[in-house]
């Protein structure tokens, strides 16, 4: 039996837009295995963002199964997508999305608060910040960073409560070419050092091309898969 | 989450605009302030009143005449029917009967002259009102028997027609053009906010009959005061003057030609009136902390668009509907909170302004804040707070993560 940890099979979603249905997604189906590193590429319209969201469980597909780590999430009701979230996603934006109000270990408590993780949660999240290099930099708000030490405090965000998958969707498509470099090197060095399966979504074929397989989607479906 | 992180988290989120949140505090702070002011007002009225009522005297009965209206053929209260109460056999729980005839007259001195109240009394009237002289002595038995034409003075009427206080007794006064003797200065019973028992002149009961107030009936007198053996006395008291008043009149049963007043019933209808007065004064001011909640609301709604990006985030990261709900909601009650105690403390130098302001004009309002109206005005607030945020927070709970994310 495969170790896969996301299994997807003949998604689809369906907009309704007015009188007009969009189909965003018509019958997709992937696996990723655990501890892998995919890329999804695709230009814009493809439907690339739609299976993104499906993946992060920000959303439901309108029918079809994905089965999250063992657990089919498909039905499942807002709050327990939220608590899938919280236990099994990670992600990665790519415009940080970190609160520009707390410090950085603040932030990075973020996910263990709404996990109910009272006890320790301070040394959890300096624990993830130190495995991002930013031990130094804990008190430090998101406007006294630069956007690379942005970029990795939310890393260590998607981190902290141990995610069965991270999800960047193009970590490095606001910073420029040499920190966008660093943000890769240490996406992938995490998978290496911890085994955490990573699925990145960009359109950067430099990018794609440090991951271990690349899935091109075009009009809601799977067009070729490339190993690189 | 516990409570008290998600209440820093609130204040410290509230904090960061400082001027908008202040100013949606104002309208609370306004709301309760005016709420604490009114009630607490109105309680000092209420204790002023009350207390005045209680200064006439303890265990005291009113007996006036007339009483159900289709009565046929009332008759008035005599001192025939003052001598029968005051028979111990008769009226064991009485202990003194005062009997009382007043009207308005002239009273000139020397040039000056001034209309006031003139009472023929009986001399158990300063056992009853527990009254006592400055300078010179009470009407007594003598005086009644004889009509003397004697008078005593309260210490303004004093004032206005001699421009002094003491030194009077033996000066003739006119009343109604007839000459009375000073006898005595009454001692200040304190200027009541609603009648002045200082400014009046006592006389005999039987002077006044015979010569100022005439009435239908030679015998007759327009009030009785009785003073009850003890204040636990004052319900057998009030049933035995009925009893004998019933039997000296011969009235039908139900059909009684007098009215029986008990201290009691004056304190009732006079905290009737001023608890009205609490209530309509608490009741207006409560709209304005109505009007503060529908800040809270707008400015909460406000806030949610503005953060609907921050609200896509955290619900990415995990937060359930609960979550925002509770985060929305602890902001809103957190403003109404503050809003709420500084509204107290405004309140309280508010009614501590009016109370000194009052006194300064011999009005004799303290106003008195009670710890239920602290707890009422926060509680209170604290719940409008919490009403008007739930629109706000449900809005931002309801988002869909993914719009919520896409937010520019």
């Amino acid at each position: 039996m495969s170790d896969a940890v996301i299994q997807a099979k003949n998604l689809t979603k369906v907009y309704k837009m007015g009188e007009v249905e969009v189909h965003a997604l018509c019958g997709l189906s992937m696996e990723v295995q655990r501890g892998e590193v995919i890329a999804i590429m695709g230009p814009s319209g493809s439907g690339k963002s739609t299976l993104m969201n499906i993946l992060g469980c920000l959303d439901r597909p309108t029918s079809g199964d994905y089965i999250l780590d063992g657990e089919n999430v498909s039905k499942l009701t807002d709050d327990e997508l939220a608590i899938i979230r919280n236990k099994k996603v990670g992600f990665v934006f790519q415009s940080f999305n970190l609160l520009p109000r707390a410090t950085a270990l603040a932030n990075v408590e973020l996910p263990l608060r709404y996990a109910g993780v009272n006890h320790n949660r301070r040394d959890f999240a300096i624990a993830a910040l130190q495995a991002v290099g930013l031990g130094e930099r804990l008190y430090h708000r998101p406007n006294e960073l630069s956007g690379g030490q942005q970029q990795r405090v939310a890393i260590a965000r998607a981190l902290v409560n141990n995610p069965a998958i991270i999800l960047a969707d193009e970590p490095t498509g606001n910073l420029d070419s040499k920190s966008g470099e660093e943000i890769m090197d240490l996406l992938l060095s995490l998978n290496r050092e911890r085994g955490t399966t990573l699925v990145i979504v960009t359109h950067d074929p430099d990018i794609a091309t440090r991951a271990q397989r690349i899935i091109h989607i075009r009009d809601g479906e799977v067009v070729s898969e490339e190993k690189a | 989450m516990n409570i008290i992180a998600s209440f820093f988290e609130a204040l410290e989120s509230l904090t960061s605009n400082k001027l908008r949140s202040g100013l949606t505090i104002l309208g609370i702070v306004i709301g309760v302030a005016a709420v604490i002011a009114m009630i607490s007002i109105g309680r000092g009225a209420e204790n002023s009143i009350t207390g005045s009522i209680q200064g006439i005297g303890t265990n005291l009965l009113f007996v006036f005449r007339g009483g159900s209206a289709d009565v046929r053929n009332p008759q008035p209260i005599t001192l025939g029917d003052v001598n029968a109460i005051s028979d111990p056999f008769q009226a064991p729980s009485v202990a003194h009967v005062a009997a009382i005839l007043q009207g308005q007259a002239k009273v000139t001195y020397a040039g000056e002259s001034q209309v006031t109240t003139v009472e023929g009394i009986t001399p158990e009237y300063a056992i009853v009102r527990n009254y006592h002289t400055t300078e010179g002595e009470f009407i007594s038995e003598e005086h009644m028997l004889g009509r003397s034409s004697v008078a005593l003075l309260g210490p303004d009427i004093a004032d206005k027609l001699f421009g002094r206080k003491s030194g009077i007794v033996g000066e003739t006064v006119r009343i109604e053009g007839q000459p009375f003797r000073v006898i005595g200065i009454l001692e200040s019973k304190g200027g009541s906010s609603f009648s002045n028992q200082d400014d009046r002149i006592l006389i005999p009961l039987t002077t006044a009959q015979a010569r100022l107030f005439h009435r239908s009936n030679r015998d007759q007198v327009d009030l009785l005061m009785v003073e009850a053996i003890s204040p636990d006395a004052v319900p057998s008291a009030s049933d035995q003057v009925a009893q004998i008043l019933r039997y000296r009149h011969k009235t039908k049963i139900g059909e009684d030609d007098f009215t029986i007043l008990t201290q009691q019933d004056f304190l009732d209808t006079a905290r009737t009136i001023t608890n009205i007065l609490t209530i309509f004064l608490g009741g207006i001011a409560a709209i304005s902390l109505l009007v503060g909640g529908i800040g809270i609301m707008n400015i909460m709604l406000v806030s949610v668009t503005e953060r609907t990006r921050e609200i896509g985030l955290r619900k990415a990261l995990g937060a359930r509907k609960i979550d925002i709900m509770v985060q929305f909601l602890t902001e809103s009650a957190a403003l109404s909170l503050v809003g709420g105690i500084i509204g107290i403390l405004l309140g309280w130098g508010i009614s501590f302004v009016v109370g000194r302001i009052a006194a300064a004009n011999n009005a004799n309002i303290s106003p008195s804040i009670g710890i239920d109206t602290i707890l009422l005005a926060t509680l209170f607030s604290t719940a409008v707070g919490l009403f008007f945020g739930l629109y706000p927070a449900n809005r931002a709970a309801s988002l869909e993560p993914v719009e919520a994310l896409r937010y520019e």
